[in-house]
């Protein structure tokens, strides 16, 4: 179902759909499912609501409760969009750091990337209409200013004279606030850096919104409006699987592609190369090209945030 | 079956009242009718029949939450000056501070609950069947407080109570520590609010260090505003013994604290205009307002004009010993506080947003209902333990009465 698109250097392993998951105690897919069907007849069983009701937090959860619950999501969903939706729940990969960098000298402000995201990672399409990244248009003798940055320019021809653009999403910091607010451990840090978010845990209290500097994260204010027919049915439990109302919801980094050993849909789609992506540990990533020859920076630096996105300007 | 009795004609002490009563029972149950009906609406839609939105993320149940923290705390606060001054009514003005403390942490708690994407996780903030974040999330810190304090008073009142209807005095080992418990807890549940706001570094409108001790300074004039009133009117409708000296003497630290709020808000001001620095953005959001966004400025002056003028009024003593001045000053606290720490607090906080978006929000109609129905059934909650609690302070609600005592106008 993954449009085969380019693969990432670090890990040549992966082509595609057939991901092994790095960890060995984690089963791989077809064992999983197997796994997962069993449940399935236990899951039917009771009612769905009081199991949601009294469910554990994921890092809890024994191997047979997840793939019960998994098995569950995949079927709901699939029933829901009328496709073969399947919920990956692949680990972060030993020796992975991932690490993002944004060329503020190439990107046009075309917004490809913001609408490839809302496609690749299932949002809600209208009422409201939910964007993970957000293009901020602002003038160059200002420098980055937010006070002065429009997200909200319309533009018959982009990059309009005088001016820059700076795309932010979340920057999946070391040191995220988010995290830290959190009541209810409902969002974390995994090992490969991803900060990511369980759907099915988090209480819709907004504290991680309130605490985020990078306006990075956002809430499912009415039921997600997202059509069958644009529904992307390769999904990560912990990435792009469809959300309900009432929840929180942000960039993964793709979870679902990178752990799969593909770059992020904003990465593939930019159409002039501004986007960098990478694994920190391998030499020969590109974000580690961009480290070691541009100058990089980060944004709010003065927080301690310690993004694993940075800004740069290669020209 | 002694505990049944008690229930039993508490239940009658309820149900009986004049006119009055009556009237006042109605209407919070009509504000209660008004807030089921608009929560049905939020429940059925999501939080989208709110005006928050990613910019603005928290709003007006958050603010109205804060603002009742700070009646909560200060209702506690008001038994120390009761200790000092050795007031002969002490054990009265404690279990009314107590009862609003209920009153205003069972508000607090529906504000949070309301304002919540998903209230069917709650039991995910409990510990071992959930996962709190102890202990570093402050809102994980802040149920928890919040939860305890509501404990302590619920204890000692009913406690109070119980023993009184039965005849006997209060066991002083049981209610002394936990009064002197309650203090710092009050002292607590403000404090960890605070932080919840203060802990925020993307937000430098409440990134200030001066942020706990103004929530403190604020909440002294707030919750005392309202037992004033109450005294007064409990005093007229049951007879209650309760000291002009003693209102004039509340009255009297109204107005000091209310002086150390506006010095605080003074001090922050100054550091603010007078550094302006890319922060001053949000101050000036809430005092002048950035360009055509203006819409907290007429309730920013509002706000100060309340505040001075309180302060102005319970500062002078003949003003705060006329009936007129003292009255007319608890409601211009009130309103003072109530946008300060509501809506002044949280919204400037927000606007413009983390990345220079100015999303210029205001309550819609069904956010007013919900909270309506909240503020319904805080009152109606105070109203329902007033009037058990004050016929058994009075000695006319006892076990050998059976619970027939004289109906007393409240409210």
């Amino acid at each position: 179902m993954t449009p085969p698109g380019r693969s990432l250097p670090v890990l040549p392993q992966a082509s595609g759909e057939d991901v092994p998951a790095a960890d060995p105690s984690r089963p791989g897919r077809r064992q999983f499912l197997r796994t997962a069907l069993g449940g399935c007849a236990v899951a039917s069983l009771s009612a769905c609501g009081i199991e949601d009701f009294f469910r554990k937090h994921l890092h809890e959860l024994s191997k047979d409760e997840l793939a019960r619950i998994v098995a569950r999501i995949e079927k709901k969903a699939s029933q829901k969009y009328g496709k073969n939706v399947t919920v990956s729940t692949a680990a972060a990969r030993p020796g992975v750091q991932f690490a993002y960098g944004l060329d503020l000298s190439r990107c046009v402000g075309c917004r490809r990337c913001v609408y490839a995201c809302v496609k690749e990672n299932n949002q809600s399409r209208q009422n409201p209409q939910i964007h993970w990244i957000k293009v901020l248009e602002m003038e160059k003798a200002r420098g980055v200013d937010v006070a002065h940055a429009d997200a909200y320019y319309e533009a018959e021809k982009v990059p309009r004279p005088g001016h820059f653009y700076m795309p932010v999403q979340c920057h999946q910091c070391r040191n995220p606030p988010c995290v830290k607010v959190c009541p209810v451990k409902a969002t974390w840090k995994e090992p490969d850096g991803i900060v990511v978010v369980d759907y099915d845990w988090c209480i819709g209290c907004r504290c991680c919104m309130a605490a985020c500097p990078y306006g990075a994260r956002r809430f499912n204010w009415a039921e997600p409006d997202l059509p069958a027919s644009e529904m992307n049915p390769v999904t990560h439990y912990l990435g792009n699987r469809p959300r309900p109302r009432g929840v929180v919801e942000k960039c993964t980094f793709c979870i679902q592609r990178t752990r799969a050993g593909l770059y992020p849909a904003c990465v593939e789609i930019c159409p002039v190369g501004a986007r960098k992506f990478g694994n920190l540990l391998d030499p020969g990533s590109e974000i580690r090209y961009v480290m070691e020859r541009k100058r990089v920076f980060v944004f709010k630096e003065e927080l301690n945030t310690e993004p694993r996105f940075y800004y740069f300007y290669a020209t | 079956m002694k505990f049944v009795h008690f229930l039993k004609g508490s239940g009658r002490l309820v149900t009986q009242g004049g006119r009055a009563y009556w009237l006042w029972m109605g209407a919070l149950l009509v504000a209660i009718a008004i807030g089921a009906a608009g929560y049905t609406r939020q429940a059925q839609v999501g939080l989208i029949a709110t005006n928050m939105r990613d910019q603005v993320t928290w709003a007006f149940y958050i603010g109205n939450f804060t603002f009742l923290v700070g009646v909560a705390a200060a209702a506690v606060l008001l038994v120390i000056p009761a200790y000092v001054y050795q007031w002969k009514p002490i054990k009265e003005v404690v279990i009314l501070g107590e009862l609003l403390a209920i009153s205003a942490i069972t508000m607090c708690l529906l504000f949070v609950l309301v304002d919540m994407g998903r209230p069917d996780r709650f039991l995910h903030i409990l510990p071992l069947i959930g996962a709190p974040n102890w202990p570093r999330s402050l809102l994980a810190w802040d149920a928890l407080v919040l939860n305890i304090y509501l404990a302590v008073n619920a204890v000692v009142v009913i406690h109070i109570l119980y023993r009184g209807f039965n005849g006997k005095s209060y066991d002083k080992r049981v209610v002394v520590p936990l009064v002197l418990f309650s203090i710092p807890m009050a002292v607590g549940i403000h404090t960890v609010t605070a932080f919840l706001y203060n802990g925020m570094a993307a937000r430098p409108y409440w990134n200030a260090s001066i942020l706990a001790p103004r929530f403190l300074a604020s909440a002294f004039c707030s919750g005392p505003a309202v037992l004033l009133i109450l005294f007064q009117v409990l005093r007229k409708a049951t007879g209650l013994d309760i000291k002009d000296e003693a209102i004039w003497k509340v009255a009297e630290l109204m107005s000091y604290a209310m002086f150390f709020n506006l010095f605080l808000l003074g001090a922050e001001l100054f550091k603010e205009y007078y550094s302006a620095t890319e922060h001053l953005l949000y101050t000036r959001y809430y005092w002048s307002g950035i360009g055509t966004h203006r819409a907290l400025v007429p309730y920013a002056w509002l706000s100060l004009a309340c505040s001075l003028a309180a302060f102005v009024l319970f500062l002078l003593p003949r003003t705060r010993r006329s009936w007129l001045g003292l009255n007319a000053g608890c409601i211009l606290i009130w309103a003072g506080v109530y946008i300060e720490k509501g809506m002044g607090l949280v919204i400037p906080g927000m606007t413009p947003d983390t990345l220079g978006e100015i999303f210029e929000y205001t309550p819609t109609a069904n956010e007013w209902m919900v909270a309506v129905g909240v503020f319904g059934i805080g009152f109606l909650v105070f109203t329902v333990l007033v009037k058990v609690a004050v016929p058994i302070m009075s000695g006319a609600f006892h076990s050998r009465a059976g619970g027939t005592a004289p109906a007393g106008e409240v409210g």
